[in-house]
């Protein structure tokens, strides 16, 4: 009859013994090995990260007595503001070089929630010249805030690159 | 002409890719049960072996859990110290932990792998598989998210990647990522979500189990205590030699350094960063659709009629009721309104067509004497009463001095194999289909000696079919096979498919053992006939 009972050999023992060893084993290493590294030794990364409402994408408008007198009593607001916000239009240029170019649309069926970028940027250890530019007013030309800076990264180190709404600035951290 | 999925006399049938992996897999398992006997091999008990560490990980998680600060400053030195301070007991635990998640993982996967081999996600299994297929996932976002708990460099990471992951979905109007810009972005309403997503989505695992053995009757919800035992001794051993210890505290400023990531559990983060975030998604939701469409992919096989009640010859015993693997009898009141009086009612979705029912039912007896055998639970694609004919013409056509009748399944060892002058062979669909009655009224009825044959333990393709038999034969269950049956003149022989030499050795050994006893008269003179 074939093995279906218990095995008590000592065979069978040693290789019980072994199977859960090799079971062990793999639990055992592949549980931290091999050893991983996210970056290089000497990279360092630029997170360009942006969760910030634009502008209303047109001005508002004064209602005619014609305009007012169709709606219903209680919309008859003097001015009308369109929901809609601006999408947010982002560069980063890196030592001179375009990293991002970015149109971010707002969120929200109405498009009128914030807009949202992130983006990851390797760059070597080192000294870097960073220029940052962020439209966010559809109505105007060219960027509404740029910021530039030189900054010095170690490896392994992360830069973050943001929009404090509080100050309208953007910050580098 | 030939159909698909027939040979031509002869000719070799056609082995699919799934086939010829799964010949593989039965050697592998064979191999194992030299080991560890069959009963005890772990590749027979995954899915047990499974739920066996799924309650190591809530034990040792509600320990961990009362030790950990669940603040965003508190959680890295609340389990750093455990491990450091109490390494003894907590830091045990917090290693057979993590050892345990990532044994969880591999035999979840097995579990999966070997249904999927056998072909089990078809029919009255869809439901099982289906339920089946969202726990992998569950499984995996718990175990991640308990790395975040850590907040070391590994959890960091683990978050952040996982961050940008879902960022790829256009879902979240803003960024996950944001919530890792900074150590003021890392809030303890943050440390909340954490553990949500770890104990919370296990939690969810206890209810996705729960659904997935909801139809299999007597499920095996824990392993032999042998391999239990063996199991726990294993991840302990392992916790002592290498325990698990916190990396260096998270620090956002900075990308982690080498991990010692935990491959089996935190495969997606690298495979992520090596492809895309979409093509880890795709891969993903390709793999999990394919793994739903399975059960809805046409059969080779065409399915085998469901057992069929008969209510005049059903009393109501419940027997059926209590062996059916899959719960698919019910028992429902007799249409003969009888006050009391119930009658066994098959599901078909639920049937496996195995015929378990069919050895369990006391009216499958062959000593019953209507002229045409009819039963309460039949299989109508091999009615008992066509057996009971077939027995009876095998053995008038045996000759020499010693007649043996070998019932077998066709699942296990070729008991077709056998077949010879003074052996007549009857080829199941599950062993358990044969009423142990069957064995004595071989036996009276001119049998020098009867051998029965099935799936080694714990292989039976329908779980309960050899066990039942065994138990049947021995006396232990009903309805049993009479104790004034000799013996020496019944054997069994537990054989899986490809045992076919362990078969005849059983053979052999019962052919020299009626020998010894010089026996050639039937049991008895009398024997009533239908």
């Amino acid at each position: 009859m074939a093995d279906t009972r218990p095995a008590t050999t000592p065979a069978a023992w040693i290789g019980q013994g072994l199977l859960y060893a090799l079971f062990a084993l793999i639990i055992g290493v592949f549980s931290s090995w091999p050893p991983y590294r996210h970056l290089a030794s000497d990279q360092a990364l630029i997170k360009l990260s942006f969760s910030h409402t634009g502008k209303p994408v047109a001005d508002c408008k004064q209602q005619s007595p014609e305009e007012l007198a169709k709606l219903p009593p209680n919309m008859r607001a003097p001015v009308r503001c369109p929901r809609e916000r601006s999408p947010i239009v982002v560069e980063l240029d890196v030592d001179g070089v375009a990293a991002v170019r970015h149109s971010a649309k707002p969120s929200g069926l109405s498009k009128d929630g914030a807009s949202s970028v992130y983006q990851r940027i390797q760059v070597g250890a080192g000294a870097h010249r960073i220029a940052v530019r962020l439209k966010d007013d559809a109505r105007s030309a060219g960027f509404d805030h740029t910021r530039e800076a030189t900054v010095t990264l170690k490896p392994a180190q992360i830069l973050v690159i943001d929009f404090d709404t509080s100050t309208q600035k953007i910050t580098l951290q | 002409m030939v159909q698909p999925g027939t040979a031509a006399p002869g000719a070799q049938p056609t082995i699919g890719v799934r086939e010829g992996l799964l010949a593989g897999y039965r050697r592998l398992e064979h191999r194992f049960d030299a080991a560890f006997g069959s009963l005890h091999n772990p590749l027979r008990q995954l899915g047990a072996i499974a739920f066996a560490l799924f309650w190591l990980l809530a034990i040792s998680g509600i320990y961990l859990y009362i030790v950990l600060d669940t603040s965003a400053e508190g959680a890295y030195p609340s389990i750093n110290q455990l491990s450091r301070e109490q390494w003894y007991f907590g830091g045990v635990l917090r290693s057979l932990h993590r050892y345990g998640a990532d044994a969880f993982v591999v035999v979840v996967v097995a579990h999966l792998g070997r249904e999927w081999l056998h072909g089990r996600y078809h029919g009255f299994r869809r439901f099982s598989w289906l339920t089946g297929v969202p726990l992998l996932v569950f499984v995996f976002v718990s175990a991640i998210g308990g790395f975040w708990l850590n907040w070391d460099q590994l959890g960091q990471f683990s978050a952040v990647a996982t961050a940008e992951w879902l960022d790829w979905l256009p879902f979240f109007a803003s960024p996950m990522t944001r919530n890792f810009l900074n150590v003021a972005a890392v809030s303890d309403r943050l440390f909340s979500l954490f553990v949500f997503v770890h104990l919370g989505v296990a939690l969810l695992l206890v209810f996705g189990l729960w659904f997935h053995i909801q139809r299999i009757s007597r499920a095996a919800a824990f392993p032999s205590r042998r391999l239990a035992w063996g199991t726990l001794l294993v991840l302990l051993v392992l916790a002592l030699m290498r325990p698990v210890m916190s990396g260096a505290p998270a620090d956002l400023t900075r990308v982690p350094d080498v991990l010692a990531l935990d491959w089996l559990l935190l495969f997606i983060h690298p495979l992520t960063y090596a492809t895309s975030a979409g093509t880890v998604w795709g891969l993903l939701s390709a793999a999990l659709i394919a793994l739903f469409a399975l059960p809805f992919l046409p059969q080779r096989a065409a399915p085998v009629p469901v057992a069929v009640v008969d209510p005049a010859n059903c009393n109501g015993c419940r027997r059926c009721f209590d062996d059916c693997p899959y719960a698919a009898v019910t028992m429902v009141p007799h249409p003969n309104l009888r006050i009391g009086r119930q009658m066994a009612q098959v599901n078909a979705d639920l049937c496996a067509s195995c015929g378990i029912c069919v050895g369990a039912c006391p009216s499958s007896t062959p000593f019953r004497s209507a002229a045409e055998l009819v039963t309460g639970i039949d299989m109508p694609s091999e009615p008992i009463g066509a057996l009971r004919r077939r027995l009876q013409q095998g053995l008038a056509g045996l000759s020499g001095p010693h007649r043996i009748v070998a019932f077998g399944c066709k699942r296990g060892a070729r008991v077709d194999t056998l077949a010879a002058p003074d052996v007549a062979t009857f080829s199941l669909m599950c062993i358990g289909l044969l009423p142990p009655s069957f064995v004595e009224y071989a036996l009276r009825d001119g049998a020098s000696a009867v051998l029965v044959s099935g799936c080694r333990e714990g292989g039976c393709e329908f779980r309960l079919g050899q066990r039942w038999t065994e138990q049947r034969l021995a006396g232990e269950r009903e309805p049993h096979l009479r104790g004034s049956v000799p013996h020496e003149r019944w054997a069994t022989a537990w054989v899986d498919a490809g045992d076919e030499t362990a078969l005849h050795s059983a053979l052999n050994r019962l052919r020299t053992r009626v020998q010894g006893y010089a026996v050639t008269a039937p049991l008895t003179a009398e024997v009533g006939h239908g």
